[in-house]
Order: structure tokens, then sequence, then C-alpha cells
């Protein structure tokens, strides 16, 4: 079935053209992208970062998400028992040319970023009917 | 010396046989490093220390309130549910990765725990439980007395 959820976090395959500059570990998020009338809403969760650590860019057509996270730290304590790792977080999306790339909305809670990309509204009615000869 | 030509013959038909197995176990062996520890939700990491545990979990956008934390003896229950965004009319979903629904953990510690100064922080989407162990368990240090 289509509900089964992998709950283990994913590594970035990362591609032979572009390395990262630091050796860490990176995860793709887990995203859900809702489509509404007017806007593409995005949510992925990223635990671990906040407002100042997380990256949105868009770049012609390519939104790009990235987070940067700390590495927990507990003062005389040593980690005995590890069943996820820490890492930064990277994932690059492919828009449409509806997308309204000067007002995107991106708003950070509880470790889950969330992106509204509204739609420009010339290009939500630019529907073509068609007709039969 | 015939037989032995001949069983040496038998054994020419797949004179990898062994190393064969012996690189699917290994396959296998090596496979299963790559898997995780746990398929369980939340995954949990734990530091111990002297006085006390931290106890860590990943988990996005959940309403600190609806998590339970709780502690019998040495044992540590995570619990709680997240909720999937209600969709509007109109709204579909082009993608759903995210998984959401009720959950529950139990985590055994090395030592009891004073489960009344368990602390539970919930901070940029990850849950920090600090578990202090009890007075009675405490290492104590026994001074030697000359005679």
């Amino acid at each position: 079935m289509e509900n089964i959820v992998e709950y283990e976090k994913k590594p970035v395959q990362e591609t032979a053209v572009v390395e990262r500059t630091k050796n860490r570990r990176v995860y793709v998020p887990k995203v859900d992208i809702i489509d509404t009338k007017d806007s593409v809403i995005l949510y992925a969760d990223m635990p671990g970062v906040d407002e100042g650590s997380v990256d949105v860019t868009i770049d012609k057509n390519v939104l790009n998400i990235s987070g940067v996270v700390k590495h927990p730290e507990f003062k005389g304590m040593s980690i005995a028992y590890a069943e996820y790792d820490t890492g930064d977080y990277d994932r690059s999306f492919t828009i449409s040319d509806d997308i309204d790339r000067e007002k995107v909305e991106a708003l950070v809670k509880n470790g889950v970023l969330k992106l509204i990309l509204h739609k420009e509204p010339e290009a939500a009615v630019r529907k073509i009917t068609v007709r039969t000869e | 010396m015939f037989e032995t030509g001949l069983w040496r013959f038998r054994g020419f038909a797949d004179p990898y046989r062994d190393v064969r197995r012996l690189r699917q176990e290994m396959d296998r062996i090596f496979s299963d490093f790559s898997q995780p520890v746990s398929r369980e939700f939340p995954a949990v990491n734990a530091w111990i220390g002297e006085a006390e545990a931290v106890v860590t979990a990943e988990l996005p956008g959940i309403d600190p309130s609806a998590v339970e934390v709780s502690v019998i003896g040495d044992t540590l229950t995570i619990s709680g549910s997240r909720e999937a965004a209600p969709l509007k009319e109109g709204e579909n979903y082009q993608r759903q990765e995210r998984g959401c629904g009720g959950f529950s953990r139990s985590l055994q510690l090395p030592f009891h725990v004073d489960a009344d100064k368990v602390e539970a922080k919930y901070e940029k989407g990850i849950i920090g439980i600090t578990l202090p162990r009890s007075e009675a368990e405490r290492p104590r240090k026994i001074s030697v007395k000359n005679q």
C-alpha cells in the first residue's frame, strides 16, 4: 500500500557534479505538498532547525530548501544508545512557471518548515478549453 | 588416482561455490549494518551521565501538550500523535511523505529514575527528556577509615 511510511531519515544521494565542502551528514527532509486553488503549500520536517538556520532559495525553476543543525551535546554525558544521527538537510524541487517568485512565504515552527508558494493570478486562469471539431 | 580425478572434475563444475557462499554471507552481514537499528517511531538517542540521562527524539510539528511522557521505575514511555493538516475544499496532496498518527515508544534505562524530577523540553521539533537517577541508586563514595 502507499500508506507505508519510512520512519528513518534518508541520506542525500550525492551526485558527482556537486560536492559539499562540509564533511557532514545531509538528510532529505520529508515533505507534504498541498495544491490549493491559489497556492502550493509545502511542509518539510526538519527537526533541529530554526528561522536562523534554514535557507530557502529559488533559482530559475529550482526551489531549494536547506537547513543546518547543531549537534547536540550534553555536558558530562556520553551517548549510550543511538537510533538516529544528526545532520543537515537539503532538498530541491522544480517549480512550475505559474509560481510567483516574489511572494514566497516561509515559516518555521517546531522543526517544520512551511512554504506558501502563491500562484500568479493570470497564470491561474490561463486555461484552454478543448472543443470537438 | 582415477577417483581423485573424478572428484576433482565434479568439483570443477562449480569451483567458486564456497567463495560465492562466503560472499553472500558477507553481503548479508554488511547489509545488516546499513539497516537502521530500529524501525519504530520515534527514533531515540540516549545520553547517559553519572547522575542523569537525557533521551532525545525527533518529533517535528507536534503539539507539545499532546505528547505524554511517563516514567515507571527504569522505563520511559513517550507517546502522542501527530495529525495531518486537514484539507479544505479544492485542496489535494501532491506529495504526502510525512507520517501521521499515534505513536508510543518505551525505553529501559540502566537505572531507576526519580520520576518527580523528570523534565521534558520540546524545542525545534526535538524533544529532550532529562531523567535524574534516583537518589537511592546514586553511586556512593565510601570513605576508608584507618583503624
